[in-house]
C-alpha cells in the first residue's frame, strides 16, 4: 500500500512550505526516520522525516515549489506499485501552483497562495460582509437642517451658490449634499437668463436635445474654475468683440544671427518669444491705437505697456502680464517670463500677476503651428498670434534661396482698431524683426 | 536587484551597523545559540560572539530593564521581544526607564536603544499572542514607534533606529518574516516620520501601516476593477506621524479609509482621524471611517478570528461608504 507524504505544519504559523531541498531521488529506498526534505517555512528551514520505510516511487512537489499545508509532496510504496490513482488531482494541484507563483512573480511570496481557502494575513475576498464594526457618523433625522459634507459647502460658498438652494438636492445618505451634487447644481438665475437668451437666439441648441448614448462611451468631466473663466471671458470675446485677423510673413534671418550672437554670451538667454515680445512692446508704444481698451462709451489709450503671453498649464491657459514691457531689455523679459510660466505651472501665480494687461501674444510655434488666430483677451483690443519659424525657399535678387520665415497674425478688435491701424503695426513690427538691432535704439 | 526576505533585510540593517559601530549589542531569548526565533538574527552569534549577541534567560523585564541600563552608560542595545506580546512582562522598563528619564534627568541621560520584535496577529494564536501594540507605545511621550510593512523599508528604518539616541520600538511581523522585495545592495536610510504613497489614487486615501498595508493592497486592486481609484499611504512611522502626507492626499480625493490592526478605542485610527477633521475639514466630502479590529480580544476559533481580522470585504465597504456609491 503506497503511502502520501503531505506538506507537514512545521511551525505555528506556516501556511505553506516551499521544498528547498530533496535528499532524496524517486527509486530511492528510505526507512523510518530518514530525513527526506528540507522545507522553507515562514521561520525557518526545517527537515521533514519519513515515518514509513518503502520506496520513492513519485516526488511530486520539485524544489522550489511552494506547497499549502497538508498538499502532496511525495509518495512512498513498494516498487512497482501502481499509484496512477494517487497522483490524479495532487500533480495537478502542485503544478498549478508553480504556474500561479511564475505569472505573480513581483508580488510577495505570502501572496502567491490565492487559491487558499483562507488567508489569515490578505483574508478573502469572497467572504461575507461582518457588519459588526460598521461605523455610522450619520445621525437621526434633526427636521429642517441641511445635511451638507464640509467639502461640498466650501465649494457652494465658492461659487455663490446659496446652501438652501441646495435643499433637498443631496444624493447622500439621509439626503447629504454632497461634491457631486454641487457640481451639478445649476444655479436657477443662470438656468433663466440663459433660457431668454435662447428664444432670441438659435432656435434649438445641440446641447438641449437629450440623445442617449450608451453608458461606458463618454466620461463627464467637471468644469473646472479655471474652465469656466476661459468659457466666459472667451465666449463674450468671440461672441461680442468684432474680430478681424491680419497676417504678415517676417523674414527671421537677423534674428537668428542676433539670438546667436546673444547666446554666445556668458550667462545670456534670448529666445524667440523674448525678441517677439519686445518688438511687440517696442510697436505698442508707436501705435497707440493698438495699445488699447473699447470702454463701451469710449476708448482708453493705455500710456503704459503692458504685454501678457499666454501660458498653456494643466487642463487651461492663463495670461500672466509682464509689467511695463517696453522699458525692459530681452534678458530682463526672458526671465520674467520663463519665472511667470514656470508660476503658472505650479498654479502660484498671484491674481495681480495676470491682470492689467494692454495687449497679449500667444505663440504655436514650438508646436511646429504654422499660423494660426487667438481670441482676443478682454479688455485688450488687439492678440497677436504667433507661428514657427520655418525654412523655406526664398526669393533674393531673383534667386531662389533657402530663408527663414515667420507668420504672425492679429486679430483685432474693429471698434477700437481699423484694419489699416492694425497693417501699420504689423509693419513696425515686421521691420523690428527683420533688423533686431533698430530695438536697440 | 537581489530578492531579500523581510528577516534578511531586519538582519542586514543589524549586522551592517553593528560592523560599523562596537557598542551595539543585542539581547533577548534564542537570539545567539539558536539563530534566532525567527531566524533574524542567524549567523549573527558567528560573527560577532558572544559578548555582543547575548542569550537571555526567559525574563523579559531582566533583559529589557539590563538594556535600559547599558544604554544609560553608554552602550547601543537592540533588544529583541520573542514577540511584542511578551514586553508586557518588561513594559515597566520600556515605558517608565527608557521613555521618560532623558526628560527626568534634563537631557543629561539619553537612551539610544531599540526594542525589537513581532507585533499584532499572526494566525490562530489565541487572544494573549495576537495584540497590536502600536497605539499603546505611540501613546507615550519619549518612544518613537516604527512598524514597517515592506522589506526594503525595514532595513531603512531600522537602520535610523539604531542611529537614533532615543528609544525606538520596532514592530515586525512573524507573517511577514518571509515576505521578499527586492533590495539595493548599496547603503540606505529612511527618515523618521516620512511615509510612503504606495499606490496613487483620486477617489480615496486609504492609509494602511504594517500588514494591513497588505489587506489594503488587496482592497485597492479590487476596488481599480471597479473604477475606483485609492491612494494607499504607509506611514511606515506610526510615531512621530506623517499627517502631512496624509492631510494632502485628503485634500485631493476628499475621502479616508484608515486601515488599522488596533482595537477601536483610543486606537491608531482615532488619533489619524481627529488630525484629519481638524486640518483638513473643508476638505471633506464624506465622515473619515475607519475599518480595525472589533473591541474583542483575539478569538482563536478559525471562523471567529477571520471575522475578527480587518479583511480586503471591509475595506471595500469602508470605500464603497465614503465614495457614497452603496
Amino acid at each position: 500500500m503506497a503511502i502520501l507524504i503531505d506538506m507537514p505544519k512545521l511551525s505555528d504559523t506556516m501556511e505553506e512550505g516551499i521544498i528547498a531541498k530533496w535528499n532524496v531521488k524517486e527509486g530511492d529506498k528510505v526507512s523510518s526516520g530518514d530525513i527526506i526534505a528540507e522545507v522553507e517555512t515562514d521561520k525557518a528551514t526545517m527537515d521533514v522525516e519519513v515515518f514509513d520505510s518503502g520506496t520513492v516511487l513519485k516526488i511530486i512537489a520539485q524544489e522550489g515549489d511552494s506547497v499549502p499545508l497538508g498538499g502532496k509532496m511525495a509518495i512512498i510504496g513498494e516498487e512497482g506499485e501502481d499509484i496512477s490513482e494517487m497522483l490524479g488531482d495532487g500533480g495537478n494541484s502542485s503544478a498549478s501552483s508553480k504556474e500561479d507563483k511564475k505569472s505573480s512573480d513581483e508580488k510577495s511570496s505570502a501572496k502567491e497562495e490565492k487559491d487558499e481557502e483562507f488567508d489569515p494575513l490578505f483574508g478573502e475576498l469572497e467572504k461575507d460582509s461582518k457588519g459588526s464594526e460598521k461605523e455610522k457618523a450619520d445621525s437621526e433625522d434633526s427636521g429642517s437642517r441641511v445635511r451638507i459634507s464640509p467639502l461640498a459647502r466650501k465649494m457652494a460658498d465658492d461659487q455663490g451658490i446659496s446652501i438652501s438652494d441646495l435643499k433637498g438636492k443631496g444624493s447622500g445618505p439621509n439626503g447629504r449634499i454632497t461634491k457631486k451634487d454641487v457640481e451639478s447644481f445649476e444655479k436657477p438665475e443662470a438656468a433663466t437668463s440663459q433660457k431668454s437668451d435662447e428664444k432670441d437666439a438659435a432656435p434649438e441648441p445641440a446641447a438641449k436635445t437629450k440623445s442617449a448614448p450608451a453608458p461606458g462611451a463618454y466620461e463627464d468631466v467637471p468644469v473646472s474654475q479655471m474652465r469656466k473663466a476661459i468659457a466666459r471671458r472667451l465666449g463674450e470675446s468671440k461672441f461680442t468683440n468684432p474680430h478681424f485677423y491680419e497676417t504678415i510673413d517676417i523674414d527671421m534671418k537677423n534674428a537668428i544671427e542676433l539670438r546667436k550672437t546673444f547666446n554666445a554670451l556668458p550667462d545670456v538667454k534670448v529666445s524667440f518669444n523674448d525678441l517677439v515680445v519686445k518688438a511687440c512692446a517696442v510697436s505698442l508704444r508707436r501705435h497707440q491705437k493698438v495699445n488699447s481698451s473699447w470702454m463701451g462709451d469710449f476708448i482708453r489709450k493705455h500710456k503704459e505697456v503692458h504685454v501678457a503671453v499666454a501660458v498653456a498649464i494643466e487642463d487651461g491657459l492663463v495670461t500672466p502680464v509682464i509689467r511695463n514691457t517696453d522699458s525692459k531689455g530681452l534678458t530682463e523679459i526672458g526671465a520674467e517670463v520663463r519665472d511667470l510660466a514656470a508660476k503658472a505651472r505650479d498654479k502660484k501665480l498671484q491674481p495681480d500677476q495676470m491682470e492689467g494687461s494692454t495687449f497679449t501674444i500667444s505663440n504655436l510655434g514650438m508646436f511646429g503651428i504654422e499660423e494660426f488666430t487667438a481670441i482676443i483677451n478682454p479688455p485688450n483690443a488687439c492678440i497677436l498670434a504667433v507661428g514657427a519659424i520655418r525654412e523655406v525657399p526664398v526669393v533674393e535678387d531673383g534667386q531662389v534661396v533657402p530663408g527663414n520665415r515667420m507668420k504672425v497674425t492679429l486679430s483685432s478688435d474693429h471698434r477700437v482698431v481699423d484694419g489699416a491701424s492694425a497693417a501699420e503695426f504689423l509693419q513696425t513690427l515686421k521691420g523690428l524683426l527683420e533688423n533686431p538691432m533698430s530695438m536697440m535704439l | 536587484m537581489p530578492v531579500k526576505q523581510f528577516r534578511e533585510a531586519i538582519r542586514e540593517a543589524m549586522v551592517e551597523e553593528m560592523r560599523k559601530d562596537e557598542s551595539i549589542i543585542i539581547m533577548g531569548e534564542e537570539v545567539a545559540e539558536y539563530n534566532g526565533a525567527y531566524k533574524v538574527t542567524q549567523g549573527m552569534l558567528d560573527e560577532f560572539g558572544g559578548k555582543r549577541i547575548i542569550d537571555t534567560p526567559i525574563s523579559e523585564l531582566g533583559f529589557a530593564g539590563i538594556g535600559a541600563g547599558a544604554a544609560m552608560n553608554g552602550l547601543r542595545p537592540i533588544i529583541e521581544f520573542m514577540t511584542f506580546n511578551f514586553a508586557l512582562v518588561g513594559i515597566d522598563q520600556i515605558l517608565n526607564n527608557a521613555a521618560k528619564i532623558r526628560y527626568m534627568s534634563g537631557g543629561q541621560i539619553s537612551f539610544p536603544m531599540v526594542f525589537r520584535g513581532p507585533n499584532a496577529s499572526a494566525g490562530q494564536l489565541g487572544a494573549t499572542h495576537s495584540v497590536a501594540f502600536e497605539s499603546l507605545y505611540g501613546h507615550f511621550p519619549g518612544l518613537k514607534v516604527m512598524y514597517p510593512s515592506e522589506p526594503y523599508d525595514a532595513k531603512g528604518l531600522l537602520k535610523t533606529a539604531i542611529r537614533d539616541n532615543d528609544p525606538v520600538i520596532f514592530l515586525e511581523s512573524e507573517q511577514m518574516y518571509a515576505m521578499k522585495q527586492e533590495m539595493p545592495d548599496e547603503e540606505y536610510t529612511i527618515p523618521l516620520g516620512v511615509g510612503k504613497i504606495k499606490r496613487e489614487g483620486k477617489d480615496v486615501t486609504i492609509v494602511a501601516h504594517g500588514k494591513m498595508y497588505h489587506v489594503a493592497k488587496q482592497a485597492a486592486e479590487q476596488l481599480a476593477k471597479d473604477g475606483v481609484e485609492a491612494e494607499i499611504i504607509d506611514p511606515r512611522t506610526m510615531k512621530p506621524f506623517d499627517f502631512k502626507m496624509v492631510i494632502e492626499s485628503v485634500k485631493k480625493t476628499n475621502r479616508c479609509v484608515i486601515v488599522d490592526e488596533s482595537h477601536p478605542f483610543a486606537g491608531m485610527a482615532s488619533e489619524i482621524g481627529f488630525i484629519i477633521q481638524r486640518d483638513a475639514f473643508d476638505y471633506l466630502d464624506a465622515p473619515v471611517l475607519r475599518v480595525c479590529l472589533p473591541d474583542v480580544p483575539a478569538p482563536f476559533a478559525k471562523n471567529l478570528f477571520e471575522k475578527w481580522l480587518p479583511s480586503p470585504k471591509e475595506i471595500i465597504d469602508a470605500v464603497n461608504a465614503v465614495t457614497y456609491r452603496n
